[in-house]
């Protein structure tokens, strides 16, 4: 692990153990695991503490209906003072895909979790306004997910 | 039988207050300043916008999907169709992605034409945003003069690709062919012209008192709102905020390069248009050394399981023609893994999230789109503005649709 990165890592393990289940060091990139009820408190705590300012970017990942936990959601997190990256990842499974917003800690977060509400379905709670944002209102499924077709089910008609 | 005048009831009532109920206005998909297919709900009073909401996903073709579908290395040309204004941009932050997770060496000469290949792209990119942006307000002349100047840039990236919109030039491992001979001369023959073309663009417009009055003060977005909403590239840095990958994270040796990064305090329209104006002689600048340092050498790494071997080579030797069966028929595995890789394109952070589980295709690939997020905080800077600067806002935001939806 890069020595930049490690000393964040340090400093979520001083303050809440529990926060890690999993730290993961490759490619110069670190990914942190957390558990999905800590991840506002986590990314508040980042941001205050430690000037990861700016959410650069919040996606959704499907591993497949045969896997448990389905689905990932992957924080990158920025910041424009120190430059650093980190990666913060929460597990959930199929038949409770809920995690809590994470706009109240920044507001860009608002069209990344409509976009992977949109396409990989995960559900994001005290999201302002969690409405479909690039597929029609009336779309049938969540395009994303692997046991969705890429044809779709049927034709789409706009009508 | 005649009626006094003042008795007949008029059709129209002339209001000298607001109006207490508020308009709303759908502007777009179609209209010509949304850039493409971006409609508009505004919620108007009189003139002043009180609330502005985009509506996106016009131009939603599916593209994440069908990269899981696609093996690595077809997945290239579909980002040339993402932001179609910085293809090459788009181009190298997934073959970056790829090659982190593959772990490979890029030579030299490579990693030296990309640095070349990308500049020229983003002052292409400035030049689309500059002319669009004039005609939006109202000059119509700029707008010829800067696709005159882009299309002297397209001529080069064909000549060097095939493709002057779509050129798909970088590859996993390097580019797709070395640059043509007398692309040196043709390029050091369009640097010649270039500043001369940017005096001309500072005396139509940096100077005019009507573009000043249409863009100061207008569309402002402070520091810590600029963050908060995550705006990136220009449009951050028009916010005061010193912020710039090429420098802050280099990727393809930017580090060794002699640029500076311009930056803006007052956040309006005018502020961002300053910035773009200064970045197209940066980009200029970073050109010229990077054809200095263009010496011969490999342009494809060393990874024959990866990287397509040379013609000449498949003619003559039976491990390159096994090679180039294999990667075309069944694709190269990459490791599992997940990066995020970032790059600075002309509208700010590009970023890639790709995960491989093993095999040829990726089981995700995620862009990071620039114009999305800056998109996402047009209403902060909408509100409160007048109708007719609302174009002018979203023209100084610098969004591409095929980016916006992918």
């Amino acid at each position: 692990m890069t020595e930049k990165l490690r000393v964040y890592v340090d400093a979520l393990k001083a303050e809440n153990e529990g926060w890690l289940t999993d730290v993961k060091d490759a490619l110069g990139e670190v990914t942190i695991t957390t558990p999905r009820e800590t991840i506002v408190d986590m990314c508040s705590f980042l941001k205050k503490e430690h000037g990861f300012d700016m959410l650069a970017d919040l996606c959704g990942c499907d591993r497949g209906p045969e896997e448990d936990p389905r689905f990932e959601v992957n924080y990158h997190l920025f910041s424009t003072t120190h430059h650093n990256r980190l990666r913060l990842k929460v597990l959930l499974s199929d038949d409770d895909p809920h995690v809590e917003s994470v706009t109240t800690v920044w507001r860009t977060a608002d069209w990344h979790e409509r976009e992977t509400y949109d396409l990989v379905g995960v559900i994001f709670d005290g999201h302002p306004d969690l409405r479909r944002i690039l597929l029609p209102s009336d779309f049938d499924g969540h395009a994303l997910r692997k046991d969705y077709p890429l044809r779709g089910y049927e034709p789409y008609s706009m009508n | 039988m005649s009626v006094a005048v003042e008795n007949i009831p008029s059709k129209f009532e002339v209001l000298d207050r607001a109006l207490e109920s508020e308009m709303t206005l759908s502007m777009g998909p179609q209209h010509p300043s949304t850039h493409g297919v971006l409609r508009l709900d505004l919620r108007l009073d009189g003139e002043l916008v009180i609330k502005a909401i985009p509506d996106i996903g016009y131009l939603h073709t599916g593209m994440e999907k069908l990269f899981e579908y696609k093996k690595y290395q077809q997945g290239i040309v579909i980002t040339d169709r993402m932001d179609y204004l910085n293809p090459l941009g788009n181009n190298l932050a997934y073959v970056m992605a790829a090659e982190k997770l593959l772990q490979l060496e890029i030579p030299e000469r490579a990693q030296v034409i990309r640095v070349l290949m990308c500049e020229l792209q983003r002052i292409a990119s400035h030049m689309v945003w500059l002319g669009t942006h004039c005609l939006d307000i109202g000059a119509m002349s700029v707008f010829f003069f800067c696709f005159r100047e882009r299309e002297k840039i397209l001529n080069l990236i064909e000549a060097a690709s095939g493709g002057r919109m779509t050129p798909s030039y970088f590859r996993i491992g390097g580019l797709m062919m070395d640059l043509p001979a007398g692309f040196e001369r043709r390029c050091n023959q369009f640097l010649a012209d270039f500043p001369a073309a940017m005096d001309t663009f500072d005396t139509l417009v940096t100077g005019n008192t009507i573009w000043q009055s249409r863009t100061q003060g207008i569309g402002v977005i402070s520091r810590e709102d600029a963050i908060d909403w995550g705006l990136t590239g220009p449009s951050l840095r028009g916010s005061g905020v010193d912020m710039d990958l090429r420098r802050d994270n280099p990727y393809t040796g930017y580090e060794t390069y002699d640029f500076d990064i311009p930056v803006e305090q007052n956040g309006d329209v005018w502020a961002r248009f300053k910035v773009r104006m200064r970045e197209c002689l940066e980009s200029y600048k970073i050109v010229r050394q990077a054809l200095e340092r263009l010496k011969p050498g490999p342009i494809k790494a060393d990874a024959p399981k990866v990287v397509l071997p040379d013609r000449d080579d498949m003619r003559k030797h039976m491990d390159s023609l096994i090679h180039h069966f294999l990667i075309v028929a069944e694709g190269f595995n990459v490791p599992p893994g997940e990066v995020y890789h970032a790059i600075e394109a002309s509208k700010g952070e590009l970023g890639v999230y790709m995960k491989s589980n093993g095999g040829p295709k990726p089981e995700r690939v995620h862009f990071r789109g620039p114009s999305f997020v800056n998109l996402s905080a047009l209403p902060v800077m909408a509100e409160g503005e007048m109708i007719a600067d609302v174009v002018a806002i979203i023209g100084s935001l610098d969004i591409v649709l095929g980016e916006i939806d992918r």
